[in-house]
């Protein structure tokens, strides 16, 4: 059995992690109605990532994990976007 | 004394995790070039797609991740009754988001837009590719998801005749972590194909 103590989510705090998802969800679809042409892609994409922010900190438990997950989620995601800069650098300017 | 590592265990989760976050995000970046340079076209064929049965299954997901999280919760307090119901209800969700897919691939197929198609042959290179990507990253993605309803479902078993409980959830705790895997992907497919009419 655990000895050491363990983190318990309140429902509350899951729910209401659900509700603001839900609010970026409709905050999404309305930001693409207005038509703010290449700043729309931006603007989703920036909302899409505020999202995924929140699912791995509460949902996926980041934020009370050991700092040895987070270290590695950040290492993972930084080397992604590296990937994609060096991507598009090269494709874009070439 | 059994051995036990649950740190280890979730720790071997997230490196699967990571590799398949590359997977898709080599298809992000593939989807990121062809938008640049077909960004009228993908326009133009984003109009097909159903927004509203994108949203529904957006919400869907959101609610399923959030009743996964709270069935951990609910283990942790001991609760493995409340556990199975909100297990049960992510799996509701996830039927509900297999038969708006089947709504909405079905139509497509039936008015003839699918990889193949007499239709497709008549569309330019730019929508192609969009109905490519499309099919492939939303099919990818289906196929995570069944993978996902299948694991919860051991594990749902597994809550039900007490193997998981208060005091050893990690089995659980893992294939919450999938599952909120397929809710993120969702997140960054959702808006980059059905919102950019």
């Amino acid at each position: 059995m655990h000895t050491e103590s363990v983190h318990i989510t309140p429902y509350r705090t899951h729910a209401w992690v659900l509700i603001t998802l839900l609010a970026f969800t409709f905050i999404t679809i309305t930001v693409t109605w207005i038509d703010l042409s290449a700043l729309t892609v931006l603007i989703a994409l920036l909302i899409a990532s505020v999202k995924a922010y929140i699912v791995l900190t509460y949902f996926m438990h980041l934020k009370f994990e050991s700092s040895l997950f987070r270290v590695f989620v950040f290492m993972v995601l930084f080397i992604y976007v590296l990937v994609i800069l060096f991507t598009l650098s090269d494709y874009l300017f070439r | 004394m059994e051995h036990r590592d649950d740190i280890g265990a979730k720790l071997g989760m997230w490196v699967f995790i990571f590799t398949e976050i590359l997977l898709f995000g080599g298809l992000f970046l593939v989807y990121a070039i062809m938008r640049s340079s077909y960004s009228t076209e993908f326009h133009q064929a984003a109009h097909h797609l159903n927004a509203f049965i994108g949203t529904i299954n957006t919400v869907v997901l959101l609610i399923s991740s959030a009743t996964v999280a709270m069935s951990i919760t609910a283990v942790q307090k001991g609760n493995n009754k409340l556990a199975v119901i909100l297990l049960v209800i992510t799996l509701l969700c996830a039927a509900a988001f297999m038969i708006n897919k089947y709504f909405e691939w079905g139509h497509k197929i039936h008015i003839g837009l699918y990889p193949g198609s007499d239709l497709m042959l008549t569309l330019s290179h730019g929508q192609v590719m969009f109905f490519s990507l499309y099919y492939f990253m939303t099919g990818l993605h289906m196929f995570h998801l069944v993978v996902g309803g299948i694991i919860l479902t051991i594990v749902l078993i597994k809550v039900q005749n007490g193997t998981i409980n208060e005091g050893r959830y990690v089995l659980l705790e893992n294939g919450g972590l999938y599952w909120h895997l397929v809710d993120l992907i969702w997140i960054f497919l959702f808006p980059l194909l059905y919102l950019i009419t």
